[in-house]
Formats: C-alpha cells, sequence, structure tokens
C-alpha cells in the first residue's frame, strides 16, 4: 500500500480479523483469521543482528522466556517452550539473559548462522557457576 | 464474565493466547510491550482498550497496521482515559436502554499512556475520568521521559536523570525536581484500587491488574518501564534493570485501597544499594563524579524515608 501523505483517511478503522471471532482469548494465532491489517502478518526479522537459538535439551519449560519476550516472540503450547518466532523477534536478548538453565536452552547467536552448527557446538555446563 | 484466567503459576498463564502482536515498531527490548501482554493475558473477559499518543499507540498503530487483537481507540495525546471513559458509558447506556447487541459478552475497560501522557498532559482528564467514577482501568507505563518525541523530562523524570531538556553537563547534575507521587494523587481521588507494577515481578503485577479489573470504578496502575533508549542500557537488560529499580526500592510495589488502606506487596529479600541502580543506566552515568556525590547520597537517604512511610502508613491501617 503506497499512499502518499495526503492520500490517507483522516480517521481510519482497522479490522485485525476477516472474519468473526469468538473469544480470542482463547484461540492461539495459528488459528486465527488475521486480515492483512494486522501486524502479525508482517515482519521484522530484518531487524535483527543476532538472533535467539532454542536447545530443547536443556530446556525446563519455566516459562520465564514467553513471558519477558517483548515480541510476542516465544512460541509456548500446553505448557511447552515450543520455538521461536523468527517473523516477530527482533534479537533483543531478553529470553537468553531471563533463562535460569546451566547451559543456556536459548544463546544470541549472529543472524546467518546455521542453526545445526550452533547446536552441535553448545556450551558446556559452567561448572563455576554451579559452585556459587 | 468468562471463566476466570489461570495464573497460579507461569506455566498455567503460559498456556495464553497473546491479544497483542509482535512486528510492531516498539524498540527491541521495550518493556511498554511487557507490560502490556502482562496486561492483557490477566483476563479472559472481552477488552474495550485505549491508547495515549506516545511510543506505545505511535508504534503499534502504524497505518495500514494494527498490533491490537482487541476493540482499540486512539484519538489523541492527552484523552485516552477519556476516550474510554466514553466507551464506558455508552455500554452503560446501552446496557440500560436493552440495545446491547451481545449483552452476555461484559467487556473490561483500560487506558494506557505514558507518563508524559498520565502525569502531565492528560493529567486533568484523568482526574475527570476518576472523579466521575467510571469502570475502568487506567495503566501508566512509567519510563519517566517523553521518550516518543525525543527523551524530554516530564514529572515523572527523578533528580539527577539526564533528559533532553534538563541535560546533565559540566554545571547541571540534570532534572532537579522530584519524581511526582502519582500514586498518593490518584488515591487522593479516592479510587477503589491504585497499585504500582513491574513487569519483572509478573506474578504480582497480574494480581493486581486482576484484582483492578475486579474492582468496580476507576481504577490506577502505574507500571515501571525501562526504557533502553532512553535509560541508556542494553536491550537484553530489561528485566534485570526493572528488578534493580524494585530491589532498590526505588520504585516499591505497593497498593492502596480505597484511597487509604496501604499495603505493600513486595519486600525484597536483599535490598539493593539505590546507587548500583543508577550505576546500570547511562541518564545517571554523570552523577558518579565526585563533584555530584550529594546528589547520589541524597538518592538512598530519599529512597529510605519513602520506604520508612510506607511501611508506616501500612502499619497505621488508616
Ligand atoms: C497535545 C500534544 N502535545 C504533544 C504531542 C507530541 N508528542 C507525541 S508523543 C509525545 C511523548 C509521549 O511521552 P509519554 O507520554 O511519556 O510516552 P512515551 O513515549 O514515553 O511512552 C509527545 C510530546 C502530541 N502528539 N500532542
Ligand atoms: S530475542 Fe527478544 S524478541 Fe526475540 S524471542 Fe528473545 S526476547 Fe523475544
Ligand atoms: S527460559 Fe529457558 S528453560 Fe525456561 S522455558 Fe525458556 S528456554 Fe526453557
Ligand atoms: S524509546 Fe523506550 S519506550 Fe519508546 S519504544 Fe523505545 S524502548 Fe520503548
Ligand atoms: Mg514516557
Amino acid at each position: 500500500m503506497n499512499k502518499g501523505w495526503n492520500e490517507f483517511d483522516a480517521g481510519a478503522i482497522l479490522f485485525t480479523f476477516n472474519e468473526k471471532v469468538g473469544n480470542i482469548s482463547e484461540i492461539h494465532s495459528e488459528d486465527r483469521p488475521y486480515s492483512p491489517s494486522s501486524s502479525f502478518t508482517a515482519s521484522v526479522s530484518d531487524w535483527r543482528i543476532e538472533k535467539p537459538v532454542f536447545n530443547k535439551e536443556y530446556c525446563i519449560d519455566c516459562q520465564f522466556c514467553w513471558i519477558y519476550c517483548p515480541d510476542v516472540s516465544i512460541i509456548s503450547r500446553d505448557k511447552k517452550m515450543v520455538g521461536v518466532d523468527y517473523d516477530h523477534c527482533k534479537g533483543c536478548g531478553i529470553c537468553v539473559e531471563v533463562c535460569p538453565t546451566n547451559p543456556k536452552s536459548l544463546m544470541m547467536v549472529a543472524e546467518g548462522k546455521d542453526e545445526e552448527e550452533v547446536l552441535a557446538a553448545w556450551p558446556q555446563k559452567d561448572q563455576e557457576k554451579n559452585n556459587g | 464474565m468468562v471463566e476466570n484466567k489461570k495464573t497460579k503459576n507461569l506455566k498455567e498463564f503460559s498456556t495464553s493466547a497473546d491479544r497483542f502482536e509482535g512486528a510492531n515498531l516498539l524498540c527491541p527490548g521495550c518493556a511498554h510491550s511487557i507490560i502490556v501482554r502482562e496486561v492483557l493475558n490477566a483476563t479472559n473477559d472481552d477488552l474495550i482498550l485505549s491508547a495515549a499518543t506516545g511510543c506505545l499507540e505511535v508504534c503499534t498503530a502504524v497505518y495500514p497496521y494494527t498490533s491490537w487483537d482487541a476493540s482499540w481507540i486512539h484519538i489523541g495525546f492527552e484523552n485516552a482515559a477519556t476516550a474510554v471513559a466514553g466507551a464506558e458509558a455508552m455500554y452503560k447506556a446501552l446496557k440500560r436502554k436493552n440495545r446491547l447487541l451481545q449483552p452476555e459478552r461484559v467487556p473490561k475497560f483500560v487506558a494506557f499512556g505514558g507518563d508524559g501522557a498520565s502525569y502531565d498532559i492528560g493529567f486533568q482528564w484523568i482526574s475527570g475520568a476518576f472523579e466521575r467514577g467510571h469502570d475502568m482501568m487506567y495503566v501508566v507505563l512509567d519510563n519517566e521521559v517523553y521518550a516518543n518525541t525525543g527523551g524530554q523530562r516530564s514529572s515523572s523524570t527523578p533528580i539527577g536523570a539526564s533528559a533532553t531538556t534538563s541535560p546533565a553537563g559540566r554545571v547541571s547534575y540534570g532534572e532537579k525536581k522530584e519524581k511526582k507521587d502519582m500514586m498518593a494523587i490518584m488515591a487522593a481521588h479516592g479510587s477503589p484500587y491504585v497499585a504500582q507494577v513491574s513487569p519483572s515481578k509478573w506474578k504480582d503485577m497480574v494480581k493486581k491488574i486482576q484484582r483492578g479489573l475486579n474492582t468496580e470504578g476507576p481504577t490506577f496502575i502505574n507500571a515501571v518501564s525501562a526504557c533502553t533508549t532512553e535509560w541508556k542500557f542494553a536491550p537484553e537488560d530489561t528485566i534485570a534493570i526493572a528488578d534493580l529499580a524494585v530491589d532498590s526500592l526505588v520504585f516499591p510495589l505497593y497498593e492502596i485501597i480505597d484511597g487509604h488502606e496501604l499495603n505493600i506487596t513486595y519486600r525484597p529479600k536483599n535490598v539493593i544499594p539505590v546507587k548500583e541502580y543508577l550505576a546500570a543506566q547511562g541518564r545517571f552515568k554523570h552523577l558518579f563524579k565526585p563533584e555530584f556525590k550529594h546528589i547520589l547520597d541524597e538518592w538512598q537517604v530519599r529512597v529510605d524515608k519513602k520506604w520508612e512511610q510506607l511501611q508506616r502508613r501500612e502499619e497505621a491501617r488508616i
């Protein structure tokens, strides 16, 4: 939508969904009829310099990453951390900071890095941390 | 009302279906959206929302996009409270006349505003809505500065912070005025529920939001919103900074019921020196020069005094 400044409507109503929906607080994003007006359909992936990579092996599903992610980009379903939504993640790194496991279950790496390689070279448990 | 939200623990809470979307234009690591998520997820009820002009509004309603999955309105900088109060008044009128299209859906009304929009420029509109007694909640995203226009000081900016209109320099230590005590002002309106929250203490915050939403009448929430851009810290540290704010007692967590009954809701196990909170942010960096040491010392004295005062008020039960 490439409109000039003087072509916008003075006041506007945007509809988030294409059709009538029930109680949205009980319907997860994958089952919602988003319209193109919802920013859910947009992406900010090009904002990132680094991305968080998730390693399921160490995760205890504490959900700290879920609650503190500003960008609704930690996907949790049925009390389990499922992964990162890379369309909406801005790469802030909060999820990594709040992850309590040792080693961490999330790690920031350069955007272009291969996920499999990162997982294969995951850091070991930090012994010093454990000993206090 | 729909079934009450399950928030006993974080795992349960994480089954929430968010009603706020990503790909908004808030900075990476912005606390505004963490606060909004905790507020919206605190309930399953239908929501009617408004936002004052400011980072939250500007970044979540960028035509042709919206990041809101609930009814949401923006009118101007100063009138988020009025917008939602009007919607609430209309809802009540339609209900009285039996003209609601879906009478079984009982919405909650919530307004969001920055500290500039709330402590300063929209203040009389909030005061009016609270005096009229609308059934609504007003949430301040308190980042202590006019962030969206480049960091001008507001009446919420604390002493010693460097802001673009109160810059620190060779002779000035930055902001000279004490932060306005909005909690006391809103309690003085006789609001049935006034609370200060931090998104880093999610359980305390969600409990207070639920209490505020379930209380009839105008309720008020002041949420500390650590701003990576204006407070000058790395975006991954937003939660750590918010924790320092509450653990140093710079942002004590408490609530005031019916204008007088004060409860402290969080007592840090280890109280952190105020200096540590200040040192973690670029906006206070200059205070660590020897010539401004007295400002640092005064900070600690002020915070101790306020904490003492809150404890006395809590004890007095009046
Ligand atoms: C009446 C009016 N005055 C000034 C502005 C310019 N303005 C837009 S956003 C903003 C700053 C908002 O600060 P705050 O309310 O603290 O929210 P923040 O951006 O910090 O979240 C200002 C001054 C405006 N839009 N309308
Ligand atoms: S890096 Fe930031 S935006 Fe991305 S998933 Fe982690 S917390 Fe969310
Ligand atoms: S914070 Fe870490 S351990 Fe907790 S759910 Fe997220 S990835 Fe798993
Ligand atoms: S300037 Fe601050 S409040 Fe505004 S979007 Fe950025 S981090 Fe958030
Ligand atoms: Mg502000």
